[in-house]
């Protein structure tokens, strides 16, 4: 495993030597060289072997929300700093950083809008935000999804891709996993269906806390997800761990996620499971004559 | 840092003289003066000679000290009629995590600890404190027998953290946590946990979503060890000492941060010198909450501490509000 790891990388830098990056993409997986364009328009899925690439959190809103019918929430709420908390620099100049880079206050999109027409509240984490690590803006932005889909009556979806809890924040982030499984047992009493999709990577306490509470646990093909990082486990066990290890398949083999999803499939999967909890209708196949 | 302790102690056994002396002097109208002034001018001297108070760091150590009560210990000394029971009925007992029916003062409560080993012999069988799944499913199963019967809960958080192992990812730790954190939040019956030592991350909170959480003065809980943060966020584990600094992971400021609702003080210059004093102290505090809680309405309880969840952490409100 670890041999493994190393040689992607390699891979990936010497991609960068070889094509221009923002043009192109060398996929890690098969070694394909695809057009940027093409990817996007695949939602980051490699078309030759169907590597899942890393995809930024607006384009699971893309992909969940029917078109333009997003609303956004809380778009501009912003970590307070609280413990003042400062190592090599201080905490709010790498909050700054993250914002610079991504447009927004913090690791999470929260919003609502239809998917396939049925009303739901969606969150969407973003790993490029210091890692997709929870702090109380997570926790918070979390958890009024979790209240506002409790008051609408409408299902909760969240796309989890995070290192855990934001060690900046110290034991107010760890109180972000009791908080969000506080709001979802609210919401599991009142029957309101949650669905958890797990992406590359969801590890540490957002995978202890509401990424693994879904009424269905999807995960995306090789998604690593775990508790603890595999070089936490290798240090602890001392030895390598075996390949595909923590991996999505693995997770389904050991049940702990109901099933492996194709990204380009999702919606219409989510969409079905939701029909099902909700007590709908199984939609009319479109004839195509 | 032993020796700090044993000063601690010192002076408060010479405060407790002079207020006592004085109190004496008062009520019997006698001039103590002298007495008070040589006891006075004593306390001053060894309070010089007394370093400085504990640093973060060294309050780390002292709640990961060998010599400290663990879980059975304190339910040695605050229960009794304890009737252990065993197993996730799944997978296996862990041992890691004790629990049981005990009584506190007559009232039957269900208690469930992490429970550390003493010695290398014991520490196996412990696996030090840290929680297999299994232990996390032993100790919601005890919860829900709690709650079946209408009896409080009560949780001893002391661990490094949940064991970061093969089997404990092939089993689900992250499922096992994640679920004891929501069941916990819905338990009807009045729930207090009390972090004795080490409160180690997510493994120490799967036992402590409760009503209450109590503290003792030299316990620690925390995101992540200090040597872990001090490893990743200054690139060296000797920056541990600024690390645990900078995490607030010490009692005093747990309880400015809104988390703790009370620290209890730990007799005899620390728990690891006085384990019956410090006993007293968690037995007090725990019945004077317990009281409390069970005075409340079962869902107005509950609803408490969903609201006391909910306000936990610290953020900015953006400016323009769009829901
Ligand atoms: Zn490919």
């Amino acid at each position: 495993m670890a041999w493994f790891r190393k040689e992607k990388r390699k891979l990936t830098s010497a991609a960068r030597r070889e094509v221009p990056s923002d043009v192109f993409e060398k996929c890690p997986e098969c070694g394909e060289i695809l057009y940027r364009n093409r990817l996007s328009q695949n939602a980051q899925v490699c078309p030759a072997c169907g590597h899942h690439h890393r995809m930024e959190a607006e384009g699971y809103v893309e992909l969940l929300i029917d078109e333009g019918g997003f609303t956004e929430t809380d778009r501009g709420m912003k970590s307070s700093d609280p413990l003042g908390f400062f190592d090599l620099k201080p905490y709010p100049q790498r909050l700054a950083a993250a914002e610079r880079k991504s447009g927004r206050g913090d690791a999470v999109i929260t919003g609502y809008g239809p998917l396939e027409g049925m009303p739901v509240n969606l969150a969407v984490m973003d790993f490029s935000f210091i890692g997709g690590s929870m702090g109380s803006v997570v926790g918070e932005k979390i958890t009024r999804a979790a209240r506002r889909s409790e008051r609408e009556g409408e299902p909760l979806i969240v796309v989890s891709a995070s290192g855990g809890a934001r060690m900046m924040e110290g034991v107010l982030s760890l109180m972000q996993l009791a908080k969000t499984s506080a709001a979802l047992a609210r919401l599991h009493e009142a029957r309101i269906p949650y669905v958890s999709i797990l992406t590359d990577p969801t590890t540490g306490g957002v995978t202890a806390s509401y990424a693994m509470l879904g009424d269905v646990n999807m995960a995306e093909p090789g998604a690593l997800i775990g508790f603890a990082g595999p070089r936490v486990i290798e240090q602890t066990i001392k030895q390598a761990l075996p390949e595909g290890f923590q991996r999505s398949e693995f997770l389904l083999e050991h049940g702990m996620v109901d099933v492996i999803v194709d990204r380009r499939a999702m919606k219409g999967r989510v969409a079905a499971y939701l029909r099902h909890m909700l007590g709908l209708p199984e939609p009319a196949v479109e004839k195509s004559d | 840092m032993e020796a700090n302790a044993e000063f601690n102690r010192d002076i408060r056994e010479l405060e407790l003289q002079i207020d006592r002396l004085q109190e004496l002097a008062q009520a019997r109208g006698l001039d103590a003066g002298g007495e008070l002034k040589a006891l006075e001018s004593k306390l001053a001297q060894l309070k010089e000679r007394t370093p400085r108070p504990l640093t973060a760091m060294e309050r780390v150590q002292l709640a990961r000290h060998p010599q400290r009560p663990f879980t059975l210990d304190y339910v040695e000394r605050i229960f009794t009629d304890f009737t252990e029971l065993h197993g996730d009925r799944a997978f296996r007992d862990d041992q890691s995590i004790v629990g049981g029916w005990a009584r506190l003062d007559g009232r039957t409560v269900m208690v469930v600890g992490h429970q550390r080993g003493r010695d290398m012999k014991e520490n196996l069988l412990r696996n030090f404190g840290m929680p297999h799944p299994e232990g996390y499913r032993k100790a919601l199963r005890l919860m829900h027998l709690a709650d079946k019967f209408r009896h409080p809960v009560i949780t001893i958080i002391d661990t490094p953290g949940a064991y970061p192992g093969m089997g404990a990812e092939e089993r689900g730790q992250a499922e096992a946590i994640a679920r004891n954190l929501r069941e916990m939040a819905a338990l009807r019956v009045p729930s207090i946990s009390v972090v004795i030592g080490e409160g180690g991350s997510g493994g120490a909170l799967a036992l402590g979503v409760t009503d209450r959480i109590l503290m003792l003065e030299n316990a620690v809980y925390s995101v992540i060890t200090a040597e872990g943060c001090a490893a990743i966020l200054w690139k060296t584990a000797e920056a541990k000492e600024k690390a645990a600094a900078a995490l607030k992971l010490t009692a005093p400021d747990l309880v400015e941060l809104g988390i703790v609702d009370e620290v209890i003080l730990e007799a005899g210059g620390g728990a690891h010198l006085d384990w019956d004093g410090t006993a007293e102290n968690v037995k007090h505090t725990l019945t004077r909450h317990l009281a409390e809680l069970a005075e409340m309405d079962p869902e107005d309880r509950r609803r408490a501490r969903w609201t006391k969840y909910e306000s936990m952490g610290s953020w900015q409100e953006p400016e323009e509000h769009t829901t």
